[in-house]
């Protein structure tokens, strides 16, 4: 599983990465063909109803989606991985009142809160990814604490605390590495996650600009010329989110297997 | 602890949580950057008009003001009392409640909600038993991949995909609206119009609200299926390990009846709270699925307010889902400590 959930994200990478150089025209240029042309041998994919070529918009349309899940993964790392180290180690009055924050944004619908964030801090990456990351920090805080809790009452904690190693030192180099197998799998979730929400906040209007070639932008304009029947407009990015969105799952479940030998019997 | 003592601790305990939702609403809502009433305009709007704006919204008082107002106009029996809902404030694009406008939105949602919930408790609980009867068959992990394969759809997705075959290919089922826009909706009762319809005994606005829940719900159902799979196999697999299951077989009980009588009716109380749980996903799913096929609804009703820049209407919406989910998780903590007296120790 994660051997296949690795090849098709990372085909998908490199395929957005090389868009520049093998695809056959500019996703952003209209009327290089017909509008709304079916597959052919000269446009593959067909065409959009501004007559853009749909093969370059899909070579090219992971771009955004890649961006803003990596970048929303990457602050919820750097915000939720500390805050759910530092929180269980202290304990105390900061542990609960962090514990109670984080869990009621866990409760709330994300994508409601992706939404309402979103609606506010207006279109673009920066400001997707970040509606994104609020939903997802409690995951990361949630998993690194209930780890810490057990690992900190270990033996070789106490040994480090015994021999005089500052809090800092037994938090970061003796506790954390303990929990990274917990983060990567959550990680990988949490990308899957970040592709979907970000496809979704594009679909009700709050993703990027309308030329920028993106799949959940391209899915959502297909969507509105549904009545004409031009199927390749909405398959063909719906497909390729799917992929993205399944090679992180694959992944993610794959590796949650592998370390956690309880669920395999 | 009693059943009763524990239901009142829950409650008490969700107060605390319910105001912390709040002000994490107005925070979201009010401190972020951007200013609501510039953003409605965006920026086509002279100075005075902004104010006189902000003034007949309240929005030029201080925003500690602002919060206590926010706050007791929930808790505002006296309002609630004569209109039937809390003051959630006006709206900035109609003046109008936005209380007023949620409450006739719910309904719709809550149909919805509804019938995808037993579509996906039907498809997963059934093909998770199916799972884990064959553990490790070729048909376990098909299941299995169906459901990880789910996982990964885009929600909207699957929805256009039914549209475009349903709908605009074969012309079966209406692609949109709660009921034929030819038919008039049956009088409200409930809100709900299969229910009312029927309440009514007009079986043909039944058979036609039924239609257009039909697309809709399947599609919120089958996604949320996926989860559901998992929770049910992996439940039924731990269950069908256990003593009274070999116990049960040995007495040379049915194999029906001891997979779906003993079995499935011991894994089903952590399946219940998965259920619960998996609520908040739900009404996100919801969202979605009523915009694909402009079903009149909350979700529906939060993505025209985005589109319209009405801030209060889209505040007014949040803390809707979060009091809809909050007292969901009440209610299924409450029935599972019911239905297990080992949570009431």
């Amino acid at each position: 599983m994660v051997i296949l959930g690795t090849i098709i994200v990372s085909a998908l990478v490199i395929m957005t990465a090389i868009a520049p150089w093998i695809a056959p025209h500019d996703p952003a240029k209209t009327r290089v063909g017909p509008i709304r042309e079916p597959p052919s041998p000269q446009f593959p994919m067909g065409t959009t109803h501004l007559g853009q070529d749909m093969l370059s918009r899909i070579l090219y349309g992971g771009s955004i989606m890649l961006q803003v899940s990596a970048l929303s993964v990457l602050v919820c790392f750097l915000i939720g991985v500390p805050l759910g180290l530092f929180s269980s180690y202290v304990g105390g009055v900061f542990d609960r009142a962090c514990s109670l924050v984080i869990d009621a944004v866990y409760a709330f619908p994300g994508l409601v809160i992706a939404i309402a964030i979103s609606a506010m801090l207006g279109r673009g990456v920066v400001n997707m990814a970040l509606s994104i990351a609020v939903v997802y920090i409690p995951s990361y805080f949630r998993v690194v604490r209930s780890q810490v809790l057990s690992i900190k009452e270990l033996t070789y904690v106490e040994a480090a605390r015994g021999i005089g190693a500052k809090w800092y030192t037994i938090l970061f180099r003796y506790v954390f590495p303990n929990v990274i197998p917990s983060i990567v799998v959550v990680t990988t979730i949490n990308f899957a996650d970040a592709v979907l929400t970000a496809a979704g906040l594009t679909f009700i209007g709050l993703g990027v600009e309308i030329h920028i070639p993106d799949w959940g932008r391209d899915l959502t304009s297909g969507w509105a010329y549904l009545s004409s029947g031009a199927w390749w407009i909405i398959t063909f990015p719906g497909v390729m989110i799917i992929l993205l969105a399944l090679g992180f799952t694959l992944i993610g479940e794959g590796l949650s297997e592998l370390l956690n030998p309880k669920l395999q019997r | 602890m009693g059943l009763r003592s524990y239901i009142i601790t829950r409650i008490l305990l969700t107060i605390p949580t319910l105001l912390l939702l709040l002000s994490m609403v107005f925070l979201i809502m009010r401190v972020l950057p951007g200013d609501p009433v510039a953003l409605h305009f965006e920026k086509k709007a002279t100075p005075e008009q902004m104010e006189s704006m902000r003034r007949a919204l309240g929005l030029d008082t201080p925003l500690w003001t602002q919060y206590i107002e926010y706050l007791g106009g929930l808790v505002d029996i006296g309002y609630i009392l004569e209109h039937g809902y809390p003051n959630l404030g006006k709206s900035m694009q109609t003046f109008e409640e936005v209380g007023g406008q949620i409450f006739s939105a719910f309904p719709a949602t809550l149909e919805l909600a509804f019938y995808s919930m037993i579509i996906a408790s039907v498809i997963g609980i059934l093909l998770g038993v199916i799972s884990s009867k064959s553990y490790n068959s070729i048909l376990d992990h098909l299941i299995r991949g169906v459901g990880t394969v789910t996982y990964a759809v885009p929600i909207f997705f699957l929805g256009i995909v039914f549209q475009l075959i349903f709908g605009v290919y074969l012309r079966w089922l209406p692609t949109g609206l709660r009921i034929n826009p030819a038919v008039d909706p049956p009088a409200t009762i409930t809100g709900l119009y299969t229910i009312d319809s029927l309440l009514q005994g007009n079986l043909f606005k039944f058979f036609e609200s039924l239609k257009a829940l039909l697309l809709p719900s399947l599609t919120l159902g089958i996604i949320l299926s996926g989860i559901f799979i998992r929770m049910t196999r992996t439940n039924m697999l731990e269950t069908l390990r256990l003593d009274f299951v070999t116990a049960a077989k040995a007495r040379g009980l049915k194999e029906s009846t001891v997979t779906y009588g003993y079995a499935l009716r011991n894994a089903f109380l952590p399946i219940l709270t998965m259920m619960g749980l998996q609520f908040a996903i739900l009404l996100g799913g919801a969202i979605l699925t009523e915009t694909t096929f402009s079903w009149p609804g909350l979700g529906r009703y939060i993505v025209d307010r985005i589109n319209f820049r009405d801030y209060t209407a889209i505040q007014g919406a949040v803390v809707v889902f979060g009091l809809f989910v909050t007292l969901v998780s009440l209610v299924v903590d409450i029935l599972y400590a019911y239905l297990d007296p080992r949570i009431r120790l």
